[in-house]
């Protein structure tokens, strides 16, 4: 199987606290991965890294193809180059309209004279309404998103992160504070989307992690403590004790 | 060498007096009558130096009457005698030697001697002596004041004779090292001067300077290439390099009267304009001489035709230059003289230079706790809280003017500072808890609302107070004791002002750590700031602790305020003065770290003094390049000097 | 497409009417015209005024739209005039040394009447050689690509500076204060060469048109302002209203988001504070030729402050908002400050209104941030019914404290 990401060997750490130690780990190109692990085990210090948001101590994060280092790169160039990450909070810009959000994130060139250039064509317009319809926001496109409910607002944002047609999606727990229909909705558009790309997702709920139905990587202290299938995981000795053994 | 001469002079002023013994100073004036009366600058010397190495008792009485214009000639017999001016036109006279009253004598048997000016100065240099040797020690130091202020080449004999009977060893050693310092300008032994010039090298004292570099002085001097300057020359110049430029040096040829003088463009502008005619200059339309080329060529013609003086060549200067040699000639004759000079000063140069470098640093340093002073309020508000505050400098101002209106009520000056220093916090720190409760708490999180808000507040506070003070500049008088400076030497001093204002600062650092670090206060503020909501379910009301702690950081504003208008004019605008300067402290230290605002003002302090150094004509320069400098430095170090770490520095 | 530009943007349409109607009614009113209702000086305050707001559309773009708190556009509107002004200057003096050694006996060289305009020019601060600076003053085209280069390269260096190293919020309010500050006690020296805290004056006269009356001369630069605010109007509705729009209110509101959708947030800020710069640039030489006169207090930091008084009172975040802002503070502030409001009695005091505006004004701002942060312009709100979202805490900027909050509430 080829590799689409790879880190390994990546430490970071604050004030001499190691949020990160020695953490190692590959993802393919299509591929759905859940990451699980207990409060301050890494996980959001993990896709910072990824997103060039945080700066390793020592370690590599390698890309695609072409085995680009992504720790050269700014964060808006890591994004071009296909990662998409959706944060643990919902964060749309709440100031403007459902259709202007998923706009903004369509793949297109990014700089600041051809974005003054633009013109919407008939093509953007469709594709916007495309993906409008498979988040489940087509009646919603002129409204303010900031007038959307919480989980509109999750599948916004997942709407903007297909937008960009990244190959590599990093979402954080997506499914937080949603009512069960709307998680089976949002577990839906997650499996989707992994059909083409790799899709990360960190997660805390068990259940919802379950449905996903992929390979999962348990993350303690900064570094991988397990990995494979979620049953495999549940058994593993270190993770009982790392979850219910304190 | 020195010893024996001055053993030689004691000796014959031993002399003097022991030949001198039998006559009285009636007999010597009257052997000089004639030229005491006559009383002119001129002939009057003799007379008076035989008065004053007479080693009579009563001649400085003598000289000092007669200076003071009291002395009086009786005609009758041409004795001499000093008075007073009794009732009825009449004078009370009085002799001389024993003082004895002689009687009232009207005035027009009399003649009072009025000595001109130029013999009273006579007079008063052979004074001198006897002011040396006076028995009152403070009329000893007046009088070596009186020298050192006004030196004379007729003033080191006297010094230096009175240097062997000086009982006092601290008049005794300011003696010698006058009388060195004399030698060194005026005796006529070229040996005793660079003796006493090489005694003093390496000395930071401004007298020595004083008297080391007149030595020096030079003046430039020219003369033909092929003669051998006789004077005592510092260095030859030459012509057409930055030390000369070829225009000044032939200036000095034609002020010398080697060479004729240039025609000014003016005058040949003169003697074109007188030579028009037919609307032309020598056949050149005179609409065409707007070119220097042209005015050239007219102006030769009318040279040729003799209508006008032959215009001097830059060839003809060139030639003039050749032909003659420039040079400095020092004005002291003595090359020797000069060279110990030169050497004295470079090493007192070196000292000075170190010296120097030492005040510039306490300079910075006092600089810096006032930069600190003036931000450490804004540490605490914008540093730990969050909360920018641009009235910040307007508390200052109110700081200020506390102390002035205190004063204005209390006239000990001791008194009033101490009453306006917990005044004006009082005062800070009820605006700032008022501002907070008014405006800054409904704008929390809202960073850039908060600016403009109190942006606007700071507006109304500055129009307030010069609607109530003034626009002019209110004094706020420092007591007595923070007057004058404590002196290192002549180079390295400090005012008492700036050494307490450091010792506020020390004071201020103290009581922030302890009141962050060991009160109650310090310990709910840091919770509020880091986590509102958690420490509100804790039992901490962060309503209370926001408004303490803002009052806290505009209280200490205040105080700092009446520290700076000990030294600062007291505006409306003193507040505006620093609010950058502020800011910049805390930004540049690292936002949320005392350390940081202190590493920050000493930065600054620093920086700004050391451009000031470098460039002393413009301190307005100065404040550009240190705003530009730390626009520069916040690229390389964003977070400051001292900087927070990890997660919780992000977003 | 779809619709076209004005169509979708009906209050620009409305905007250039109203401004139109305005020029035309004050030509109409004025001393040139015949009828002189308004009278010379007037119609100079309001062409400046229009200048003013100009610069308060800049000033709107780039804090109200892209959530960069700039104190130092004035800085950039005062360097415009500075450009013009040296041209205005240097070809006045010279007109006037030219007429005065026309009736030498011998006409005078080039160097002599460069030689004798340094002196007229510079004899102030002691000089009389043409520094550096002045090397383009001779032309006016030079100037006036100056008049917009300037302004620019130094919004460009500093702008590239400062969000190269992520300076965001209130520390980037700060350093453009910073900037502005030391950009004026420079302008203050003697020897920067533009006559220290003289500054440039005489610039009200227009070099070659001696026989054109100031009356018809402030309707010339009545119509020249209003057509730069016109233009400039048009110009700012266009850039925010599509997707660039878009971006920096973005920015604006979530500038990490909009990093991680994969935009060069540093670029679109540069491209902003830049292009904000240079209108700033042109409605200061715009301005200081009907004011007369510039000199380095105009620079000074508190003018920049000023600036986002005005658009926050008019109503930051939407365009005719800063117009309104701009026109409004500042006519009212001259009308008060210009001694006509008569004072009233408290018994005791005297209540001097040119004395106590300040307070008011400050006073007022106080209130219209914490009562209505919308301004003015929130009053347009309530007529059509419209409402913003409710969004929690990041209220019109990108704060850190926004964030803290976001994070406190979750």
């Amino acid at each position: 199987m080829t590799t689409l990401l790879e880190v390994s060997g990546v430490s970071v750490s604050f004030d001499g606290f190691r949020a990160i130690n020695n953490l190692s780990f590959q993802i393919g190109p299509a591929e759905m991965r859940a990451i699980i692990g207990p409060n301050g085990a890494g996980k959001t210090t993990f896709m910072d890294i990824i997103t060039g948001k945080t700066r390793p101590d020592e370690g590599r994060v390698i890309w695609g193809e072409r085995s680009v280092s992504l720790l050269k790169m700014s964060e808006e160039k890591i994004a071009q180059a296909g990662v998409g990450r959706k944060f643990q909070r919902p964060t749309v810009f709440e100031d403007q309209s459902v259709f202007d959000n998923l706009l903004l994130a369509l793949k297109k060139d990014r700089s600041p004279l051809s974005v003054l250039f633009y013109r919407r064509s008939a093509r953007d317009r469709d594709k916007v309404q495309d993906l409008a319809a498979e988040i489940g926001l087509s009646d919603q496109l002129s409204r303010k998103s900031g007038e959307l409910s919480h989980g509109q607002k999750q599948w916004l944002e997942i709407g903007m992160l297909l937008a960009q047609e990244p190959r590599l999606l990093l979402v954080d727990e997506p499914a937080a504070g949603m009512t069960p229909e709307e998680r089976e909705h949002t577990t839906g558009i997650l499996v989707e989307a992994a059909k083409t790309r790799a899709v990360v997702v960190v997660e805390h709920d068990m259940e919802f992690v379950r449905r996903l139905n992929c390979k999962v990587t348990v993350l303690h202290e900064g570094s991988v403590l397990a990995e494979g299938s979620l049953d495999h995981v549940t058994k593993n000795q270190d993770v009982i004790d790392v979850y219910l053994g304190r | 060498m020195r010893v024996t001469l001055l053993a030689l002079i004691a000796l014959c002023l031993s002399v003097l007096s022991t030949t001198a013994q039998d006559t009285t100073v009636q007999d010597l004036m009257q052997s000089h009558r004639a030229v005491i009366e006559k009383g002119s600058r001129t002939t009057i010397e003799p007379a008076i130096s035989a008065l004053a190495e007479s080693g009579l008792p009563a001649v400085q009485r003598v000289l000092q009457k007669w200076q003071a214009k009291d002395m009086w000639q009786r005609n009758a017999d041409g004795l001499f005698f000093y008075g007073a001016e009794a009732e009825d036109r009449q004078v009370r006279l009085f002799d001389f030697a024993d003082d004895a009253e002689i009687g009232l004598f009207p005035k027009s048997e009399l003649t009072q001697l009025k000595p001109n000016s130029g013999v009273r100065a006579l007079i008063g240099a052979a004074l001198v002596q006897f002011q040396l040797a006076d028995p009152n020690p403070e009329r000893r130091r007046a009088a070596l004041l009186a020298i050192q202020r006004d030196p004379d080449a007729s003033q080191l004999a006297p010094l230096r004779a009175s240097i062997a009977d000086e009982p006092d060893t601290d008049i005794r050693a300011q003696k010698e090292r006058l009388a060195q310092l004399l030698t060194i300008g005026y005796d006529k032994d070229e040996a005793q001067r660079i003796a006493a010039i090489e005694a003093v090298s390496g000395s930071l004292s401004l007298d020595v300077r004083a008297t080391l570099n007149p030595l020096l002085q030079t003046r430039p001097m020219v003369a033909p290439a092929n003669e051998t300057p006789s004077a005592n020359v510092a260095r030859f110049l030459q012509p057409g390099t930055a030390d000369l430029s070829a225009g000044d040096a032939y200036a000095m040829l034609v002020e010398a009267g080697l060479a004729t003088a240039r025609a000014t463009e003016a005058d040949r502008i003169a003697a074109l304009a007188a030579n028009i005619e037919n609307g032309a200059v020598a056949g050149i339309p005179v609409a065409q001489l707007n070119t220097t080329e042209n005015r050239d060529r007219a102006y030769a013609a009318l040279v040729a035709a003799d209508k006008a003086p032959p215009f001097v060549t830059e060839a003809d200067v060139g030639n003039a230059l050749t032909a003659h040699q420039f040079f400095e000639v020092y004005s002291d004759p003595s090359a020797a003289v000069t060279t110990a000079a030169a050497k004295a000063l470079a090493a007192t140069d070196r000292t000075v230079g170190f010296n120097q470098a030492l005040d510039l640093a306490l300079d910075a340093l006092s600089l810096a706790s006032i930069f600190f002073l003036a931000a450490i309020g804004l540490a605490i508000t914008f540093g730990v809280m969050g909360v920018i505050n641009m009235a910040h400098g307007e508390f200052i101002m109110m700081g200020a003017y506390t102390g002035y209106v205190v004063q204005q009520i209390i006239p000990d000056y001791t008194v009033s500072i101490l009453v306006a220093l917990p005044a004006a916090f009082a005062i800070t720190f009820a605006a700032g808890v008022a501002m907070e409760r008014l405006v800054i708490r409904w704008l929390y999180n809202r960073p850039l609302e908060t600016l403009l808000a109190t942006f606007g507040i700071s507006i109304a506070l500055q129009q307030i107070a010069k609607n109530i003070f003034g626009t002019q500049a209110r004094p706020l008088t420092s007591p007595a004791w923070l007057d004058g400076a404590w002196v290192l030497n002549d180079v390295v001093s400090i005012s008492y002002i700036r050494i307490a204002i450091f010792v506020l600062a020390l004071i201020f650092l103290g009581v922030f750590l302890f009141i962050m670090k060991r009160t109650r206060l310090g310990l709910e503020t840091r919770a509020v700031t880091q986590n509102p909501r958690m420490a509100a379910s804790m039992g901490i009301n962060p309503d209370r602790v926001n408004m303490l702690t803002f009052g806290l950081g505009s209280g200490i504003a205040g105080i700092a305020g009446v520290a700076i208008g000990l030294f600062a004019k007291v505006t409306s605008e003193l507040g505006s003065d620093y609010i950058v300067q502020s800011f910049m402290t805390v930004v540049v230290g690292g936002v949320g770290n005392i350390w940081g605002t202190l590493a920050g003002a000493a930065m600054i302090g620093f920086l700004q003094k050391g451009i000031e150094w470098a460039n002393p004509s413009n301190t307005l320069a100065a404040q550009t390049y240190m705003i530009i400098f730390i626009i520069i430095f916040i690229q390389f170090r964003p977070r400051g000097i001292i900087a927070l770490k990890g997660r919780a520095a992000g977003d | 497409m779809e619709r076209s530009f004005i169509f979708r943007n009906p209050s620009v349409l409305i905007f250039l009417g109203c401004l139109a109607l305005f020029t035309l009614g004050v030509t109409m009113m004025s001393e040139a015209a015949g009828s002189g209702l308004i009278s010379t000086s007037f119609v100079k305050t309001l062409g400046k005024t229009l200048c003013l707001c100009l610069v308060a559309i800049a000033m709107d773009l780039v804090w109200g739209y892209c959530g960069i708190l700039s104190l130092g556009h004035f800085a950039f509107f005062g360097l415009g005039g500075y450009m013009i002004g040296m041209w205005l200057m240097y070809a006045r003096t010279r007109d006037i040394v030219v007429a005065s050694l026309a009736n030498a006996a011998i006409p005078p060289t080039d160097q002599e009447i460069s030689d004798a305009i340094g002196n007229q020019i510079f004899g102030v601060v002691g000089s009389a050689e043409f520094p550096l600076v002045w090397a383009f003053s001779s032309s006016l085209t030079m100037q006036l690509a100056l008049v917009i280069l300037v302004p620019g390269l130094l919004a460009l260096v500093f702008g590239w500076l400062a969000f190269r190293s992520r300076v965001t919020g209130v520390y980037l309010s700060i350093l453009t204060q910073a900037m502005t500050l030391a950009l004026a006690l420079y302008l203050f020296q003697n020897d920067s060469g533009l006559r220290g805290n003289n500054g440039l004056s005489g610039l009200q006269n227009i070099p070659g048109a001696d026989a054109v009356p100031q009356s018809v001369m402030s309707l010339w630069f009545l119509w020249a302002s209003a057509l730069a605010l016109g233009l400039g109007y048009l110009l700012a509705a266009w850039v925010v209203s599509g997707k660039f729009g878009s971006v920096i209110r973005g920015i604006r509101d979530d500038e990490a988001r909009v990093r991680f959708l994969g935009y060069p947030v540093e670029s679109f800020k540069l491209f902003i504070f830049v292009l904000t710069a240079i209108i700033a640039g042109i409605a200061g030489a715009l301005y200081y030729p009907q004011a007369g006169i510039i000199n380095p207090a105009e620079v000074a930091p508190i003018a920049s402050i000023y600036l986002a008084v005005w658009v926050a009172i008019g109503g930051r975040g939407r365009l005719y908002g800063a117009v309104i802002g701009a026109a409004f503070v500042s006519l009212v502030s001259s009308w008060f400050t210009g001694g006509q409001v008569p004072g009233f009695s408290l018994g005791a005091y005297t209540v001097n209104w040119v004395d106590w505006w300040q307070v008011i004004l400050g006073l007022s701002f106080v209130m219209v941030t914490l009562f209505a942060p919308k301004g003015i312009g929130g009053l347009v709100d309530l007529m059509t019914g419209a409402r913003a979202p409710d969004r929690h805490g990041a209220d019109l900027g990108p704060d850190k404290g926004s964030l803290q909050e976001q994070e406190a509430t979750q």
